[in-house]
């Protein structure tokens, strides 16, 4: 069986191992050097096919199973498996690397063997977040990640680069010890650092507050949550493209799967009584940084803080089951946690496809500035097309993914709370604000300057990188259902454990 | 009593090592300048020598020899096995150092052995006296050393400082020593636990008599406010012995501290009434005071003497958990910190060439560029110093918090985390100038193979015990026994 073999461990160590080959190679060879990169992003993205065709979404059960004692005077296992929630997003990631790797093939000039090298460690620790079981492991990957992205940053960003890169490695790792504290304290009340087994141990309020609060900070960080959010713009802005993409795609992600994965099942308790309080700062996400974004001059920046819009929706389809199920309202908050899920695949492909977009401008003025452009579409036909859909597909136009996790979210808002919904809804117009004014000032219009009239449109490389996003947003926005069919169970299962209490 | 030349067998690694270090004394009379590498040699195999032979003689079982003076157990063999290791790094670092400042003499291998041999007696010692002659030993190897170039008024500045405030650390100790002895009327540590079990004695001699151990061990320690010395005698001693200060005595220090207070005075350790609340205040207040200073620092050696300071606030903090496990953790911590610590300084060492000191915060711009191995392994080093995973920092630091929250002190923990995070920013700091900034010297290391070879070794043994740290953690499960 297929099921059987170590699938997960191939696609957490086939990337990380390859990353330090290509390191090792150097630079001498440069263009061997990319391929023998490409060939092992693709190939890790092969290897973790069987992950989505072999996966039984019948069950909730942990799949694709690894355990082996890891440090066993603590009882740390290398334990790794995956359920609905966490496959999608391994997915997402296997498919997202490739593409980035591409989009760097000859913009980074700069040791690219590096740069290369970085995305693919990057990629192995993501996937291995996703599938980790153990809580240290979880922690080990999780905090393994910032290593490659600081220097991803650092190295290849732009000007302002090693502010933004400190601001974004101090600020993750400020959240994330808390959490480490919190799962050392739950070590002790279980035994065990087993997350599954973290699920069903017993806790008083008191202390599911105060567990609730350290993974609070951690995730918040990573999501990000309005008011620790200030990081994201900054790094976004600073990133080199492939850093964007993968910070916007994949590492957002990792915030919004750790509410999943820790904070509702292992303190529900604490989650339903502080749920005012995620609703409450989803809300000013979705609301107040929409209209944060709507002032941006710089097209990333613009970008990040949609992110965070869009996150905002995640973590309010996350908590507001609780309401939901004190209104008796059934099916309902399936709908918000599934709301949620889907919108972290949709916002993987659109803010990366968007990231993309800027870079392809980018890499030929050298400006983020929305007002160095204007008339691209004289120049760029092509990629103004690919542009506007991004765009659309990202103020939510139905039959785009963008749509399907916001619908979701807000249909499900609906039955928890009028007014909830009605902030939330909002989104469809700030959204499309603040999306749609952007590309009517950088690809509609006259030319306006000497460089926009000498662009010339996008190479095969880019068209072949932004065509594969596109077919994954179309896909994904006409038919859903086979996204939303494996995540089902596992999700059920979830809001099952959830609405009892451990108290 | 009765002698028997088998009692000889467990002390045969001093033996071994004090010969060495005469034969190392008598042989550098007779060889010219430039044979100086002999000793360098005799040195290096002598060391590995004893190593092989502390192996030897090791075994689970304890023993204790000469009228109760000496002690060889599970921890003294694996003590014994990281200093040798550490010192054999320490002298291969320095070989090259030593050479281009035209200081390669054989006093270097002489004292550095005889300081080795301090801090083997340290770490078998069963009584105060033998503690002391031990501790004593090597102290006064160290002083000779900061000042080993004699040329350089900073060195004689910071042996002088490291010697006067040794001294009084000395005093202090042995103050204490004297209170308790005239209170239990014995030297033994065995013994001593037998009378504090008993409470057979005066509370109030007993608890200034611990006051001032506590007080000389800070000292010995460097650990906030005892700690004014370390900054100026790391920047001060030439770089080669700033290693040597940095990485090997560490563990030497952390066996001081469990022969007096966990074999000797286990007792005395409850709540802030004992030991404990003792080592919290300095454990608190040198992760606080370490981890802000650095901060402030420009020179490499300064930084990473106020990063000393704040490591042994992690290692006291696995200390006073004042359980197996804490015990354990604090001993991984030691371990795996004087290996950081000589990996670092050995990348410092490596930055430096003839007639130039890679010194200042600013010698490392640009590294990635000029040389991006080491680059590599710097980032490495700093990483783990750091705590982040997958480097072995973070394990050692994990252990110690699980320590220490499993004696429900989750506060301390919390104190720790909080100070870890200030910390990280210092070690990205050297990392951001290695990687971010432009290289402002362009000219290429010039580094021996030897050099190379083992500090990539150093480097890589950050991630390899990452990956795997279940090894080491029970050979020090196992050597702290129960």
């Amino acid at each position: 069986m297929i099921a059987d073999w170590p699938i997960l461990s191939l696609t957490v160590w086939l990337p990380i191992i390859g990353g330090f080959m290509v390191l090792a190679s150097g630079d001498r060879e440069a263009n061997a050097t990319k391929w023998t990169a490409l060939t092992i992003a693709v190939l890790t993205f092969i290897v973790s096919l069987p992950l989505w065709f072999a996966f039984d979404s019948a069950t909730a059960q942990m799949q694709f199973v690894e355990r082996v004692p890891w440090v066993p005077a603590f009882n740390i296992e290398y334990y790794m498996g995956i359920d609905g929630i966490s496959m999608p997003l391994i997915i997402l990631t296997t498919f997202i690397t490739p593409l980035v790797v591409i989009a760097g093939w000859e913009v980074i000039k700069f040791r690219p063997s590096q740069y290369m090298a970085a995305f693919l460690i990057m990629e192995g620790v993501m996937v291995g977040v996703f599938s980790s079981l153990d809580a240290m492991l979880f922690y080990v990957y999780w905090e393994a990640m910032l290593i490659p992205m600081f220097l991803i940053i650092g190295v290849w960003g732009g000007e302002n680069r090693v502010y933004a890169t400190i601001k974004f490695f101090l600020y993750t790792f400020f959240g994330s010890v808390f959490m480490l504290v919190a799962l050392i304290y739950m070590y002790f009340q279980s035994g065990t650092f087993d997350i599954l087994g973290f699920h069903t141990l017993k806790l008083g309020l008191t202390e599911q507050i105060l567990i609730f609060i350290a993974f609070l900070m951690a995730f918040a960080v990573k999501v990000p949550m309005w008011p620790v959010h200030t990081w994201l713009p900054d790094a976004h802005v600073e990133a080199p493209t492939g850093g964007s993409v993968i910070l916007a795609a994949i590492m957002l992600k990792i915030g919004g799967y750790g509410f999943l994965r820790f904070s509702l099942p292992i303190t529900p308790d604490a989650s339903h009584t502080l749920d005012w309080l995620i609703i409450g700062i989803s809300l000013i996400a979705v609301v107040y940084i929409g209209f944060v974004a709507l002032i941006q001059q710089d097209m990333k920046k613009l970008i990040a803080y949609s992110s965070i819009a869009h996150m905002g929706f995640v973590t309010l389809g996350f908590f507001i089951v609780f309401i939901i199920s004190q209104n008796n309202a059934g099916s309902g908050a399936a709908l918000g946690v599934q709301g949620g899920m889907v919108q972290m695949v949709s916002h993987g492909f659109i803010s990366a496809a968007l990231f993309l977009c800027v870079g392809v401008l980018y890499d030929r003025l050298h400006s983020r500035q929305i007002n160095d452009y204007g008339g691209v579409v004289n120049t760029m036909p092509i990629f103004a097309a690919f542009m506007v859909f991004f765009a659309m597909a990202n103020a939510g136009l139905p039959g785009t993914s963008g749509f399907v996790g916001e619908f979701m979210v807000i249909l499900a808002s609906f039955r928890a709370d009028f007014w909830y919904a009605f902030l939330a809804a909002t989104t469809l117009i700030i959204g499309a604000a603040y999306t749609l004014w952007m590309v009517k000032r950088v690809i509609f219009g006259d030319v306006t300057n000497e460089g926009v009239a000498t662009l010339k449109d996008m190479n095969n490389r880019e068209f072949i990188v932004l065509g594969t996003l596109a077919a994954a947003v179309l896909l994904l926005g006409l038919w859903p259902a086979p996204l939303v069919e494996v995540m089902d169970a596992s999700v059920n299962n979830l809001l099952q454990h959830i609405s009892v209490s451990k108290l | 009593m009765q002698f028997d030349s088998t009692q000889l067998i467990p002390v045969l690694p001093e033996i071994s090592l004090l010969t060495l270090a005469c034969v190392v004394l008598v042989v550098d009379l007779f060889i010219r300048e430039e044979q100086r590498i002999i000793s360098y040699g005799i040195s290096q195999v002598g060391l590995i020598l004893t190593l092989l032979i502390t192996i030897l003689v090791s075994q689970p079982t304890t023993q204790i020899l000469f009228d109760g003076s000496y002690i060889r157990d599970p921890m003294s063999d694996l003590l014994k096995v990281g200093i040798l290791l550490i010192t054999f790094l320490a002298f291969l670092y320095a070989k090259d150092y030593l050479r281009d400042r035209g200081l390669f003499k054989g006093e270097f291998y002489t004292l550095g052995l005889f300081a080795v041999l301090g801090m083997m007696i340290m770490t078998s010692a069963n009584s105060f006296l033998t503690i002391y002659l031990g501790l004593e030993l090597l102290a006064l190897c160290l002083y000779a050393l900061v000042a080993f170039n004699r040329n350089s008024p900073q060195g004689a500045e910071a042996a002088m400082k490291y010697f006067v405030l040794g001294a009084l650390a000395s005093g202090m100790l042995l103050y204490g020593i004297s209170m308790i002895y005239g209170t239990t009327g014995t030297l033994r540590f065995d013994e001593l636990a037998q009378v504090v079990d008993k409470g057979d004695m005066n509370q109030l001699v007993m608890i200034f008599g611990v006051v001032f151990l506590v007080i000389g061990l800070a000292f010995k320690l460097g650990a906030v406010p005892f700690h004014m010395w370390v900054p100026d005698v790391y920047h001060g001693a030439p770089t080669a012995v700033t290693l040597f200060i940095g990485s090997a005595p560490k563990i030497a220090a952390f066996a001081l501290a469990m022969r007096l207070l966990v074999d000797g005075l286990a007792d005395l350790h409850g709540g802030w009434e004992g030991w404990q609340g003792m080592l919290i205040i300095l454990a608190v207040l040198s992760m606080a005071i370490g981890n802000l200073i650095a901060i402030a620092q420009t020179n490499i050696k300064r930084m990473l003497a106020y990063s000393t300071i704040s490591h042994v606030g992690f290692i006291l903090l696995g200390i006073l958990a004042g359980t197996k496990e804490g015990y354990t953790a604090a001993m991984f911590y030691t371990l795996v910190y004087a290996l950081m610590s000589a990996g670092g300084f050995g990348v410092v060492i490596a930055l430096s060439r003839k007639g130039f000191e890679a010194e200042n915060l600013d010698d490392f711009k640009g590294l990635n560029q000029r040389n991006p191995w080491f680059a590599g392994m710097m980032l490495l080093l700093m990483f783990s110093m750091a705590g982040v995973p997958p480097t072995v920092g973070f394990f050692a630091k994990l252990f110690v918090l699980d320590a220490v929250v499993s004696v429900d002190l989750t506060w301390l923990a919390l104190v720790g985390v909080f100070f870890s995070i200030i910390g990280a920013f210092y070690y990205i700091r050297v990392i951001k100038i290695m990687y971010f900034d432009q290289p402002t010297d362009e000219s290429p290391l010039t580094v021996g193979m030897d050099t190379q070879v083992v500090l990539s070794l150093n480097g890589l043994a950050m991630l390899f015990l990452g990956l795997f740290p279940a090894g080491l953690l029970s050979l020090c499960s196992n050597a702290i026994g129960n």
